[in-house]
């Protein structure tokens, strides 16, 4: 019988280059391949797992693509309504203030069934720290039409592209988001290149840090793709998204230590 | 004993609060009370009543068309109330703003001149209180000092200066209720 | 020492009965008939009392969904509300229901449909024993008739919800919410610490620590064998409540003829109708569901075999007569009476609807 390799035979300490965050589950991964989501979530963990916070930290599904965020998180989590997760939010860091909170939603969730609940978290100033992923598209339920799409955009719901006319405008929650006094650091990110997913996970940090220091709503939108509801490949999606989301959803900065970058 | 009362009037005339304190009265003396307003838009300033409950047994309905007492303090609450008084019952009212008296012969008739002798002590506040002073007299159903505990316990200890007032003025009450009618 | 009396109004009496029962957390939203439950609250300063938590949302479907993140985390939370924001908090209190957690929601009914009326009425019946929201499943709901009742109900509602893991509701309504009785107040109760809240709740998102599992809160499962088996699991200790948990109170029943079945405040006219028709010679009880989940139909089923007749006493349509009539099984006449859109029934009227669709009929 051949001898046959195991895996130890071949990952020595002395090659290791990469290791599976700490606190990602063994689950695989149920996102489709090239979607930011899984990078996002990995973020997310390992700012956690570095702040040796995973006894700490209680987060917040959405309803979405992310519904099952909990699969892959291994942390304490609680699955809200649609939109709801804010709310759910501010109760866990009411009633607990030491603990870490965080919310994980998409733009449907976040923009337009859950405006209330992210607005008036924001306008409280709760401690909790709200990661938003904005792939400008409905992708769970199929690509239909979110509050993020941009004009002229396909979707299920808008196959001939959004019409701003009678379908409104896509709404950048982030900076209506910045404008209110109870939010202290709101910025834009993104995760499709390793420069961009450095940056992403220093604005993770840093919300999560300035949470621990009371400092009000802190708010991390990722702008993302999604290659099957936008029905490209991943790199096509990736390239449209540099063409045509940055330019409306411009990365960076929008409000530091509470005040609006200019 | 059961005393079903129904106190109407003014919002702002203090009849909740008449009904709150005689309700204190009752718990102070051992008794089952019960509270139940009118509420709703008429709270702003139309019109309000109450009905109270003491009893020495468990209270059933709070809310009831028939009473063993009435107090009236204006004209619409006479129109409604005057007819709901029980046979032999009784009826205290404030002549001030009453355009037609009560025309019942089956019930006793009790008058109260509170509102002007509110104004003439120059505390328009303690109206109620000269009334329910009347009430006392007329049907001692609570003590007086039980009246003044129920006052106690059901103002706020910021308001406690006010009590010597109301204590005056529930005094003045027993003094110049007049009967008009009995049967 | 003598027990503290207070003279209260039924929706501070809810307050003050949370802030004693060692809740956790409140978070409201305002609206008539029961807004005196935050307000009391907020007045009351509870975070100085015992750390309670009281916070006003911007929304029924805020509030209901801040109970559910603190129910997950093991915590003592509830909020209030009245008809049409019961109804918001539908799709939450599903959730709540879906996902086994214990929390407490106080209904002061008002009538409806629709923004209706801020008068008392007893037509979310079904809204609030059949489930209310989507799915399969119970709340724990009891109807108090006295403020005394609103008071004590806290304390029982969480301790059912929390035996169970399941929400308890308190069917009330504007009258008890509004008038005003004596209360006696129990002693305080301290709110769990966090060591004393993982013990209890082993289940609840309070951090996972490297001894256990990580612990998840959801209503969700795409696999329908397996919702399928959360819901025999739910239905199961649906049975296991009906079994166990039943309240109800008899007044007058042993010799009576007839039978007036009424809760809450209509309970109350029927105790004065019952006085009514001892003065004219009608032997007729009154039998008063406390638990309208569970509703006391063995009770009822035994007492239709002893009289001739019943008549459900409802501020409604008539929606509890229909668990009276399963009951009772067509064994007697099953009548109901009552009145719409926030107006009371008096005990005259009731008697007479007595006289003429049960004795007469």
């Amino acid at each position: 019988m051949a001898e046959t390799l195991t895996k130890q035979d071949i990952i020595k300490d002395e090659n290791i280059v990469y290791k599976k965050t700490g606190l990602m589950t063994d689950k695989v991964l149920s996102y489709c391949p090239g979607c930011g989501h899984g990078t996002t979530h990995r973020l997310v963990m390992e700012v956690i797992d570095e702040l040796g916070a995973q006894a700490n930290t209680i987060g917040i599904a959405p309803v979405g693509c992310s519904v099952l965020a909990y699969e892959f998180m291994d942390i304490d989590m609680q699955e809200a309504a649609h939109g709801r997760a804010p709310a759910l939010a501010t109760a866990i860091k009411r009633l607990m203030p030491d603990k870490l909170v965080f919310t994980y939603q998409g733009d449907g969730d976040l923009a337009a069934i859950g405006t209330g609940e992210t607005i008036h978290a924001a306008n409280r100033g709760e401690n909790i720290t709200i990661i938003f992923v904005n792939n400008g598209i409905y992708g769970m339920t199929g690509g239909q039409m979110a509050p993020t799409t941009l004009p002229g955009m396909k979707s299920s719901t808008s196959p001939y592209g959004r019409d701003i006319k009678t379908m409104g405008y896509p709404l950048k929650i982030t900076e209506l988001i910045a404008r209110l006094p109870g939010t202290y650091f709101v910025t834009r990110q993104a995760v499709h290149t390793p420069a961009n997913v450095r940056k992403a996970k220093k604005a993770i940090r840093k919300a999560f840090d300035l949470q621990k220091q009371n400092k009000g709503l802190t708010f991390v939108e990722i702008v993302s793709n999604c290659n099957s509801g936008w029905k490209m490949t991943p790199v096509k999606a990736n390239q449209w998204m540099v063409d045509n989301m940055f330019p409306f959803y411009p990365l960076g900065d929008i409000k530091v230590d509470g005040e609006l970058v200019k | 004993m059961t005393e079903e009362i129904i106190i109407a009037g003014f919002g702002g005339q203090g009849v909740l609060s008449m009904g709150k304190i005689l309700a204190y009265s009752g718990i102070m003396q051992d008794q089952e009370v019960s509270w139940m307003p009118s509420y709703g838009p008429e709270m702003r300033g139309g019109t309000a009543n109450v009905t109270v409950i003491l009893s020495d047994n468990r209270i059933n309905s709070p809310i009831l068309t028939q009473y063993d007492t009435a107090i009236i303090l204006n004209q619409q609450s006479m129109d409604k109330f005057e007819s709901e008084v029980k046979p032999g019952g009784l009826l205290l009212y404030d002549p001030n703003g009453i355009i037609r008296p009560p025309e019942r012969k089956d019930i006793n008739i009790y008058k109260i001149e509170a509102s002007k002798e509110a104004s003439n002590l120059g505390l328009p506040k303690i109206f109620n209180m000269i009334v329910l002073g009347g009430y006392i007299k007329v049907k001692p159903i609570v003590k007086l000092d039980n009246v003044m505990l129920g006052l106690k316990k059901s103002l706020p200890p910021r308001y406690h200066h006010m009590i010597p007032d109301n204590e005056k003025a529930i005094k003045r009450g027993l003094e110049i209720v007049e009967d008009v009618q009995k049967v | 020492m003598a027990k503290e009396l207070r003279l209260m109004k039924g929706n501070e009496a809810v307050a003050e009965a949370a802030i004693r029962a060692g809740c956790d957390g409140y978070f409201g939203y305002p609206i008539t008939p029961q807004s005196e439950v935050m307000e009391y609250l907020m007045a009351e300063k509870p975070h100085e009392r015992t750390g309670m938590v009281v916070l006003q949302a911007e929304s029924e479907l805020a509030s209901i969904n801040m109970v559910y993140g603190g129910a997950c985390c093991g915590k003592k939370v509830m909020t209030s509300s009245s008809s049409p924001g019961i109804s918001l908090m539908q799709e939450g209190i599903s959730y709540l229901a879906g996902a086994e957690l214990p929390c407490l929601v106080v209904n002061v009914v008002r009538g409806g449909p629709g923004l209706g009326t801020i008068q008392p009425s007893q037509s979310d019946y079904f809204q609030a024993t059949k489930g209310g929201g989507h799915g399969d499943y119970k709340l724990i709901t009891l109807a108090p008739s006295s403020v005394q009742e609103m008071y004590d109900f806290v304390k029982v509602a969480f301790d059912l919800a929390f035996k169970y893991r399941n929400p308890a509701m308190i069917l009330s309504d504007g009258a008890i919410g509004q008038m005003m009785e004596k209360v006696v107040l129990e002693d305080q109760i301290p709110r769990l610490t966090e060591a004393e809240i993982i013990k209890k709740c082993p289940w609840a998102t309070t951090g996972k620590t490297p001894d256990r599992e990580r612990n998840i809160i959801t209503s969700l499962d795409l696999d329908p064998a397996r919702q399928e088996r959360h819901n025999l699991k739910l239905q199961e200790k649906y049975k296991k409540i009906t079994e166990n948990e039943v309240r109800y109170e008899t007044i007058d029943c042993e010799n009576a003829e007839y039978i007036f079945v009424a809760y809450g405040t209509s309970a109350r006219i029927c105790l004065k109708a019952l006085q009514l028709a001892k003065e004219k010679g009608i032997k007729v009880g009154l039998f008063r569901p406390i638990t309208l989940f569970p509703f006391p139909v063995n009770q009822i089923k035994e007492m239709a075999g002893k009289i001739k007749g019943i008549l459900s006493i409802e501020m409604s349509a008539g929606q509890m007569i229909e668990d009276i009539k399963l009951a009772v099984e067509g064994k007697i006449k099953v009548e109901h009476y009552g009145k719409m859109g926030g107006i009371i029934p008096s005990p005259n009227e009731v008697l007479e609807a007595l006289e003429q669709k049960i004795i007469g009929g």
